[in-house]
């Protein structure tokens, strides 16, 4: 197992680079929310919900929290794609950050060509806290997309 | 002086061991930088497992804690405290979850295991990043608001106020009781809906700890947990309660008919009037759409009649403000409307019912006295119930009501009982259930009453006979799906057992009150198992069926339950207020005050002297509305600021940066048993 478990971690992303020909692996980081969505990967979880094992989740107060920074942090970091996701439209638990949420992202996909990143590796999403079928869908679905977009294309530029 | 973490790895029995090797994990662990000790247990939540991080922060001096285990939503506060028992301010731990977020959901074990360790490596360095923090503890106000006084509210209250609390009741509607208020009997011990609430109504009107607010709904809520300020408004009743006596005598004289919501439509009231004569409180209420007085200047018989005066048409809404340390919700459910469902045909054939029509035609203060006649006079001679129309219904409900089976049984065995005998009662359904105390009996003594069961959801309600015995009927087809064959009832009466669902307006009161509703529309709870009755809000409980589906039993057993946490905020007289909120570094601020406007709590005031914005910290709930704006990055959140999310973010992506440290120090070997273990796995990698 232990062995096993080395090879998989070191070895999905080496595959990824030196063999073309095995299908890519990407890296997705989720900035979500307490509330909503973080509880509702709780849920996906009780109801024992397969993911793919691609996506690592970092739990926020709420979407309104999510700095651009950090998405930009995160992408440059080598994350292939960044998830933000919080309570739908009139649910957020502080009154309305995802709106704001919802607003800095549009910003933020503004410039992400600048960095030459492609805006479809960012995504806003609303799940709520009993939609745990709703959070294991957008993972999945998100994986296979990304899966096909290939590797960030800054994954070469070192010197950021 | 760098940081002494130490990493305790959870195995959740098997729930997390099964496909995470943790011992793998705890190696890796013990490899990360400042780590001085990496361990994995069994089950990190029980008391031999805090003790283990107990005796680790004592005797090896650990500054910083990693647990990785469940969801933090479960279990953070728990090693919050064990960190504190060590004399540790427990805001230097990093609670990850490697079990709902991995464990749970990862096929495969080297995946779950490669998975579990970057989330701890970024726990890891995220925790190096963690600063104290200090809760404050404020006052509780010793009040506490329950809103809505059907019998859930009642209930909460009736309990908040035995405890010496006083309890501001408020209810919408001109009396109390809700729901039951409409019944006659009940499930399954057939007592009578009006022997047991009536007693507890009346309770509630006496109790010198109650103060009730009827024609009343709360607008507006601020605050927080503690210290809630809420303003309710008083709709006009345009009859004065102190001087009504609450004769009736109004209600005789009044000229002016109306269809009766609490008959369900079946009845009449006049503009004035009351629900019951056993209404609490009994003073009537004038229905101002549809007075004479109030519309057109007309009539005036009431005022005239009225032997005290009681009578003010000038009444206006009043507002009252209120100051309470927690709420209560329990503003009950609905019924849903049938008249969609066309196949059914209630609107559209007399002779169907709803369920809560045909409370009011078995009810004895009801439209018919409690005979249960069809709309010519006749008696039934033969009654179709169809249970969940509308639940577990892709279409409508996909969710169970839970009452209906039980209430069908309780029809069918008073139409058998009041009608006769001799009446056909059959009952379409999908599944009986009948799961509460006593309820299989029922069940078992009114199949011995002789009623057919037909496991089917009828197709349609027709009046097209196609055969002799169906003239002049209703024809229930539906297919029996025991024997598969199809079958055709007629009928003289139809009742249709209409689901429960939220509250029309529920919305706008998860708005106000700053709670969440679950997809179904019903409050959403903290916890659908641990947490039924609180929910994400401090200070604000859930009571009854504004939860979710319930009868009476489970209504006020929830009930009780609110009114328990309620007390217990109450009792304790203080509480602690989270100290994650946002602090903005005037160094750093450039007073351009777009957090200002951004805050939705108003939380920020400019100080116009220094030109920077400055938080309130009691109003703030930490939300990061303005930290995650701010353009110079003044403003940051405690326990969520820049640095530590970056922190965070390298160690989850450690992997891809620098993929040097994921290599497992394969040569460690000492795998000592717990809990004698071995100090640290000191650094293995660079
Ligand atoms: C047809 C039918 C038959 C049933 N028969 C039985 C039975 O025999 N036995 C049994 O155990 N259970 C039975 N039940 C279930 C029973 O009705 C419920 O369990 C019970 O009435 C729930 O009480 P409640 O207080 O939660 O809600 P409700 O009775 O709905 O009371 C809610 C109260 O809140 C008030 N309110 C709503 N919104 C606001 C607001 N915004 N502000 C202030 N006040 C507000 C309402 O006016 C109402 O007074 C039956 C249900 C149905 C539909
Ligand atoms: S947004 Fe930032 S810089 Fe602007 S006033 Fe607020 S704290 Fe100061
Ligand atoms: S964290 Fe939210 S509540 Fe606190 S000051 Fe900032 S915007 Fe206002
Ligand atoms: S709390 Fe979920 S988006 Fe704001």
């Amino acid at each position: 197992m232990d062995a096993q478990a080395t090879q998989a971690d070191a070895g999905r992303r080496r595959d990824a680079q030196t063999a073309p020909s095995v299908a890519f692996e990407p890296t997705i980081v989720a900035f979500v929310c307490n509330w909503c969505t973080y509880t509702a990967a709780d849920l996906a979880g009780t109801s024992r919900m397969i993911q793919k094992p691609n996506l690592r989740l970092v739990r926020m107060m709420c979407t309104g929290m999510v700095d651009p920074k950090y998405v930009i942090k995160a992408l440059l970091s080598g994350a292939d794609a960044v998830l933000i996701s919080g309570c739908h439209p009139g649910d957020c638990h502080y009154i309305n950050g995802n709106y704001k949420a919802r607003r800095r992202v549009k910003l933020l996909k503004e410039i992400l060509p600048q960095f030459g990143v492609d805006t479809r590796r960012v995504r806003l999403t609303w799940v709520g806290a009993s939609e745990g079928n709703e959070f294991a869908a957008t993972v999945n679905s998100l994986v296979e997309e990304i899966r096909e977009l290939g590797p960030i294309e800054t994954r070469g530029l070192k010197a950021l | 002086m760098s940081n002494r973490i130490g990493v305790y790895i959870c195995h959740c029995g098997t729930n997390i061991a099964k496909k995470v090797d943790c011992a793998a994990v705890a190696r890796f662990a013990g490899g990360l930088r400042d780590v001085v000790v990496a361990r994995d247990y069994q089950f990190m939540c029980s008391d031999p497992g805090q003790d283990l991080i107990i005796n680790d922060i004592r005797n090896l001096g650990l500054s910083r804690v990693v647990v990785a285990s469940c969801s933090p939503r479960l279990h953070e506060k728990t090693f919050q405290k064990a960190l504190a028992r060590a004399g540790l301010n427990p805001y230097l731990l990093q609670h990850t979850c490697i079990r709902e977020h991995c464990s749970w959901v990862t096929e495969d074990p080297g995946e779950a295991t490669a998975k579990a360790r970057m989330l701890v490596a970024a726990a890891v360095d995220r925790v190096d990043r963690h600063g104290e923090l200090f809760s404050r503890e404020v006052d509780v106000l010793p009040d506490v608001m329950v809103v809505g006084a059907g019998i859930a509210g009642i209930q909460a209250a009736l309990d908040i106020a035995k405890s010496g609390h006083r309890v501001h009741l408020v209810e919408k509607g001109p009396s109390i009781g809700g729901h039951m208020a409409q019944f006659d009997k009940t499930f399954p011990t057939l007592d009578c809906a009006a022997c047991i609430s009536t007693p507890k109504m009346v309770a509630v009107a006496q109790e010198p700890n109650i103060h009730l607010m009827t024609c009343a709904e709360v607008v507006e809520v601020s605050g927080f947990v503690g210290n809630y300020q809420a303003r309710v408004r008083l709709n006009p009743r345009y009859v004065d309660t102190e001087k009504c006596t609450g004769c009736g005598t109004c209600l005789e004289k009044c000229p002016t008919k109306v269809s009766s919501e609490f008959e369900e439509g079946l009845g009449t009231r006049k503009a004035i009037y009351r629900n019951s004569p056993q209404a609490v409180p009994n003073t009537p209420v004038i229905d101002p759409l549809h007075c004479k007085k109030i519309t057109k200047n007309k009539c005036g018989a009431c005022e005239k009649f009225c032997p005290t005066g009681a009578i003010d048409y000038h009444q206006v809404e009043r507002f009252v403000d209120l100051e309470v340390g927690s709420i209560v919700l329990a503003t009950g459910y609905d019924t849903l409307d049938p008249t969609p469902l066309t196949e059914y045909g209630f609107g559209r054939y007399p002779e169907v019912y709803t369920a809560l029509q045909f409370e009011r035609l078995n009810n004895a203060t009801g439209p018919t006295q409690g005979r249960i006649v069809m709309k010519d006079g006749r008696s039934p001679e033969s009654v179709a119930v169809i249970h969940c129309v509308g639940s577990r219904d892709k279409n409508y409900h996909e969710y169970c009501s839970r009452t209906c089976c039980m209430y069908a049984l309780k029809y069918d065995h008073l139409l058998k009982d009041k009608v006769g005998h001799h009446v056909r009662v059959t009952n379409f359904y999908i599944d009986m259930r009948c799961f509460g105390k006593g309820y299989e009996e029922f069940y078992e003594r009114v199949q011995q009453e002789g009623v057919t069961f037909i496991r089917g959801r009828p197709a349609e309600v027709t009046d097209r006979a196609i055969r002799p015995e169906e003239e002049g009927k209703l024809v229930v087809v539906a297919e029996d799906t025991l024997s598969g064959l199809p079958v055709r009832v007629p009928v003289d009466m139809v009742i249709l057992c209409t689901a429960m669902e939220a509250r029309q307006g529920a919305s706008e009161v998860a708005r106000v009150f700053g709670v969440a509703q679950g997809q179904d529309g019903f409050f959403l709870e903290e916890h659908p198992k641990l947490g039924p009755v609180s929910t994400a809000t401090d200070g604000v409980f859930l009571a009854g069926t504004c939860q979710g589906p319930k009868d009476i039993p489970d209504a006020v057993a929830h009930a009780s339950g609110g009114a328990a946490q309620a007390l217990a905020l109450a009792a304790r007289g203080r509480v602690a207020i989270s100290p994650t909120t946002s602090w903005i570094n005037p160094e750093i601020c450039v007073g351009c005050r777009v957090c200002v406007g951004l805050c939705a709590y108003s939380a920020i005031e400019f100080d116009e002297r220094r030109k920077v914005a400055v938080v309130n910290e009691a109003m703030c709930k930490g939300c990061g509305s303005c930290a995650g704006y701010c353009p110079s990055g003044a403003a940051q959140i405690k326990h969520f600021n820049e640095p530590q999310v970056f922190a965070e973010l390298e160690g989850l992506l450690m992997d891809l940066e620098r993929p040097g440290a994921v290599r497992v120090p394969v040569e460690d070997g000492d795998q000592g048993p717990l809990p004698d273990e071995h100090p640290a796995r000191e650094s293995v990698t660079n």
